[in-house]
This record gives C-alpha cells, sequence and structure tokens, in this order.
C-alpha cells in the first residue's frame, strides 16, 4: 500500500446530488456480450448481440437462421400432403395447427371442402395443441424466470394431451395428422370420453398456475412494467397472437374469420389489462397465454359435444392427387404464437409453383431490438421469454 | 370495401401508377409500378377511408418465363379501440404486387412506413435478391447497398428461391449437395 500514489483525489466537498456526478460515477465503457445461440433463456438457437453499459442494454441485435432449411424451396418439389410432415417442423411445438393452416391454404386455392365431422375433429386437435403449446410457453417462462415447479406441473398436463394426439395418429410432436383433404384416420374409440375426463382434470389446474406462478411476488416483480409494448407499436410491427393481445388489442383470426366453424363456439378473446403494471408488459402477454388455455377448454366442451352427434367420413381421398389451378392465396390462421400465413401459388400440377411460410414468431421477434433498448441484462430474458419464440419457425 | 372500391380509390388517386388489378381469383389483387410503391402505401396507410395498418406478410416470386420478379404485399385494415371489450374487425384486405425486371431487381423499401417491412424486405433480398433501396439495416455490396442478409449467412452466394438457383457444392470446405443434386427435378 506504500507505493499507491493517488494522481487525483476527488473533492470531498463536491455536491453528490448534481447532475454531472451521477452520470460520471455511472457511465462505464460500453461492451459487446453475445448471448446465445446455446444459452438456454433464448428457446432455441438465437444468438442475440447486446450492446451494454454496465447493467443497461443500450441495443439488442437478434441474429437468425440457424435452423434454416429453406422448407420454401422444398414447398416447391413435393405435392402439398407431401408437404404437411415439413410444416410440423415449422412450430414444433404447435404440429396439429401448421399441418391446419397449410392444408387450409390448399383446400381454399384448389376449392376442396372437407366433411362436417373432418372439420371438428380439426378443431379439437387445433385447441387442444394450443394448451400444450400454451403449457411448454408457461412452464418454460417460469424457467427463465428462476421458478422451476412450474414447469414440471405444466409438462405433467402436456404429456396427457400428448398421449391423446398418440392414440389419434401415433406421434407425439411431428403429427402429420391434420392433412389436405381432412385428417388421415377417425378419433379411436373412447377418445372423446377420455378427453372430457382430461378436461374435467386440467380446468381446475389452471388456478394452480395461478396461485403457483401467475401471482407469484417474485415473479410480478421480475415481469410486471418490464418490455412494454404500446398497441400503435404492436401493429406497427405486425405482431400477432398473445403478443398482439397482451397489449390490449382484442384480435383473434378466430372470431374475424370464422371459416373452419370457430363462429358456432362461444369463447372469449382474452387481452392485457394491466392487472399488475402497465398494459402490454411482459406479466400482461404471460397471463394472456394462461387465459387463453381456459378458453380453448371452453371451446373443446362444445366440439366434443358437438362431435358426439356428427357421424361420417374423416377422409377425402382427392386430397392426394389434387390439382392446384393457376392462381395463387394467401391464408392465415390463429396458432399459439400468432398468425401462420401461407402463400401458395398453383400452375395446374399437383405441385405448387411456390410455398411462402410466414411464421408469427419471425414477425414477432422482429421487436425485440426496440423493447430492449435501455432495459437492464437481466430482463432480457424476461423479455424474449414473453415473446415467446419457437426457432425452427422463425429460420424455416 | 371490396378490393374493387379500393382499386377504384386507388386509380382516383394515382392514375396509371397502378399498372393493373386482378380480382377473379381466390388472393384479389392490385399491381402498383415500383418507383410509385412508397407513395401508395403511405397513402394506404393514413388515408381515412382505407387505413392499412398491419403489413401481414411480403411474399416474393419468381417469374422466370416473363423475365420478372415480384414481391406480393399482404395488407390488413384492424378496426377497434384499445383496452376495449368490443372484439377488433377487419374492414378490410388487400395485396398488392410489385413486379420489377430480373436483371435489375429494385423496389423502394416501405420500413419506415410499416417498421414490420424490415426483416420481411432482408428476407426477401436473402432468399430470392430483390434489393430494396432504402433499407435502414443496408451494407455496401459489389453491385451497390443492398439489406443485411438475414437467414442465409453474410458471405452466401446467389438467393436460393430463384428459379435457376444452382446449389453450391460446398460451403467454407462443407460438403453440400453432389452433382446429381444440382440437376433439377422436372415438373
Amino acid at each position: 500500500m506504500a507505493d499507491l500514489v493517488l494522481e487525483s483525489r476527488p473533492d470531498i466537498y463536491t455536491d453528490l446530488t448534481s447532475d454531472k456526478i451521477v452520470q460520471e460515477d455511472l457511465q462505464t465503457e460500453e461492451m459487446l456480450v453475445n448471448m446465445g445461440p446455446q444459452h438456454p433463456a433464448t428457446h432455441g438457437v438465437l444468438r442475440v448481440v447486446l450492446r451494454t453499459d454496465g447493467e443497461m442494454v443500450l441495443e439488442a441485435v437478434p441474429h437468425i437462421g440457424y435452423l434454416h432449411r429453406c422448407a420454401e424451396k422444398i414447398g416447391e418439389n413435393v405435392a402439398p400432403y407431401q408437404y404437411i410432415p415439413y410444416t410440423d417442423r415449422m412450430d414444433y411445438l404447435a404440429g396439429m395447427n401448421d399441418n391446419l393452416a397449410f392444408a387450409l391454404a390448399v383446400e381454399k386455392l384448389a376449392g376442396l371442402e372437407v366433411t362436417p365431422r373432418a372439420n371438428l375433429i380439426r378443431v379439437i386437435f387445433a385447441e387442444l395443441n394450443r394448451i400444450a403449446s400454451h403449457l411448454v410457453s408457461v412452464g418454460t417462462y417460469g424457467l427463465d424466470i428462476g421458478a422451476f415447479t412450474p414447469f414440471l406441473y405444466c409438462f405433467r398436463e402436456r404429456e396427457m394431451i400428448l398421449d391423446l394426439f398418440e392414440s389419434a395418429c401415433g406421434a407425439r410432436l411431428t403429427y402429420s395428422y391434420i392433412t389436405v383433404g381432412g385428417v388421415t384416420q377417425d378419433l379411436p374409440e373412447r377418445f372423446i370420453d377420455i378427453c372430457s375426463e382430461f378436461l374435467d382434470y386440467f380446468e381446475p389446474k389452471i388456478a394452480e398456475y395461478n396461485n403457483l406462478l401467475s401471482y407469484n411476488h417474485i415473479f410480478v416483480k421480475r415481469t410486471a412494467n418490464i418490455g412494454v409494448i404500446s398497441a400503435k407499436d404492436a401493429l406497427a410491427w405486425g405482431l400477432t397472437g398473445p403478443v398482439l393481445r397482451g397489449s390490449g388489442i382484442k384480435w383473434d383470426l378466430r372470431k374475424s374469420q370464422p371459416d373452419i366453424g370457430y363462429d358456432q363456439f362461444e369463447f372469449d378473446v382474452p387481452i392485457g389489462q394491466g392487472l399488475k403494471g402497465t398494459v402490454g408488459d411482459c406479466w400482461d402477454r404471460y397471463f394472456v397465454r394462461v387465459c387463453e388455455m381456459e378458453q380453448s377448454v371452453k371451446i373443446l366442451r362444445q366440439a366434443l359435444e358437438r362431435l358426439r352427434g356428427t357421424p361420417g367420413e374423416t377422409l377425402d381421398k382427392r386430397g392426394k392427387t389434387l390439382k392446384l389451378p393457376a392462381d395463387e392465396i394467401y391464408y392465415e390462421l390463429e396458432n399459439p404464437r400468432g398468425q401462420l400465413g401461407f402463400y401458395v401459388q398453383g400452375n395446374g400440377s399437383t405441385i405448387p409453383a411456390r410455398v411462402k411460410a410466414r411464421g408469427p414468431s419471425f414477425c414477432n421477434l422482429s421487436i425485440t431490438n426496440h423493447v430492449c433498448t435501455n432495459c437492464l441484462l437481466a430482463d432480457i430474458a424476461a423479455i424474449i421469454g414473453s415473446i415467446d419464440v419457437v426457432m425452427g419457425e422463425v429460420d424455416r | 370495401m371490396a378490393p374493387e372500391e379500393i382499386a377504384a380509390v386507388l386509380k382516383d388517386t394515382f392514375g396509371d401508377r397502378i399498372t393493373g388489378s386482378q380480382f377473379q381469383s381466390a388472393h384479389p389483387r392490385i399491381e402498383v409500378k415500383a418507383e410509385a410503391w412508397p407513395d401508395v402505401a403511405t397513402f394506404l396507410r393514413d388515408d381515412r377511408r382505407l387505413q392499412f395498418n398491419m403489413l401481414r406478410c411480403i411474399s416474393t416470386l419468381d417469374m422466370l418465363e416473363d423475365d420478372l420478379l415480384a414481391a406480393v404485399y399482404d395488407l390488413d385494415s384492424l378496426a377497434g379501440e384499445p383496452d376495449t371489450s368490443g372484439v377488433w374487425s377487419r374492414r378490410h384486405v388487400l395485396s398488392v404486387h410489385v413486379r420489377v425486371p430480373r436483371d435489375n431487381p429494385h423496389i423502394p423499401s416501405v420500413a419506415h412506413i410499416w417498421p414490420a417491412a424490415d426483416w420481411h424486405e432482408r428476407e426477401a433480398y436473402d432468399l430470392m435478391g430483390i434489393v430494396f433501396d432504402g433499407h435502414p439495416d443496408s451494407l455496401e455490396g459489389p453491385e451497390g447497398r443492398h439489406p443485411r442478409r438475414i437467414l442465409c449467412p453474410d458471405d452466401w452466394e446467389g438467393h436460393p428461391l430463384r428459379k435457376d438457383y444452382v446449389f453450391p457444392m460446398e460451403y467454407h470446405g462443407i460438403p453440400a449437395v453432389t452433382e446429381y443434386g444440382q440437376t433439377r427435378p422436372v415438373h
């Protein structure tokens, strides 16, 4: 200590309340932090480069493409029914919804109608998959914030939905069950009873998640008033799904474009209300997903009841030999993560001339830099988790 | 409004800069000249009758036989009040084709009108090679400024979704495709 020479000593009588002192004291050198692509809180292979000043994040630039397989090029080389398995691998947590969106786009282009029974089965599986997907989202979001237990409970319930899927089509993740012309096979025996039993079991669990996670004081502190997206920004950036509804916009394609029969069911569209903070914060986006599970249960009960009285075929065999007219279509469907769109162009043959997928996660992720500007480093995981991206769909 | 009425409004304002329309389709659309597109886009967003407040998607097309590339903009107009109990409804939808020559594909960027266009335009450049002039995230390249690639690596050569794309045999020493794979299937 003896040879320590102080070159300049701070004036002990400085006015410590002045802005200048605060600025000089807090300002540090800027540093680039590379988060990902193998970071547990980025939900897959997402890499975000952060420009930080101490604990403050000044800029967050996402780099994507690690899972890019050019699925659109593949679409130009196979028939639509052969492309269905590729759509499974886009949003791999909601394979049923992806199958449905592509099948509907092709059917609308070619003018193919499915039977009422097939349509009801499609709605049931789309909603079951919505619950399964939101369970993963809610569970892993708790995990991001540091709550491990809700994750295990969520996966316990998701397992039961996967068992239902397995009983219907044999697959637990990449289903290819909903296909062009209907669904590949009819439901197994007692499916409706088992599914109803599951709903009776599952519905009270949602209150449990709320007690365990949603209203947990630490969880609320970490997510309320963090990463606020205003309604105006949400529209301008083309956000859809729970991220858009979290900002207070009551927009749902199931309501505004009820072409697969959602208008026959009674359900509500939950939106962010700023219950714990500001409208459009991370907690709102999270809570919209929890509320959507309740609504999906409501739809499922009505659909199962309706299915009992709807006999008939479930697959139109023309789906495999469908010739696509020389026309184009852009069709969107409400997926768990937002609106999945397919642009399909035909040229008179069975193979499309062009297939383009609009991944909802891709559009939702594009607002990252805007939201993460001037937030704290620890909030990055909370914000990215609340946007809930699936990289298979971002990179396609 | 029906697509025909929207086209009539645009035709009144922009005249022959609206080059065509197709309504007898599963995807009703109008065609706009590339250099007029930002003006038309601003009008579509700001006009009180139209209010296209959401850009849903930018798709791209390669029309090899016509020697053209096209960008297809799908727009949506959402009507409602934030933070109320009323479900938002859809005023109308519109799709816009912007066609450019294959050897010099330049379209002015609309990322300042709809920020959603930012990543869509980067993807369209990356996979189809349409250059969006004035894009906020642009790089200097051998053939002028172009948007940054988004899905492929920055040093990737070519644009994979073009119909005449030749698959590379290797990338940085990583074997990519065989000679057999380079021959395209004919459908």
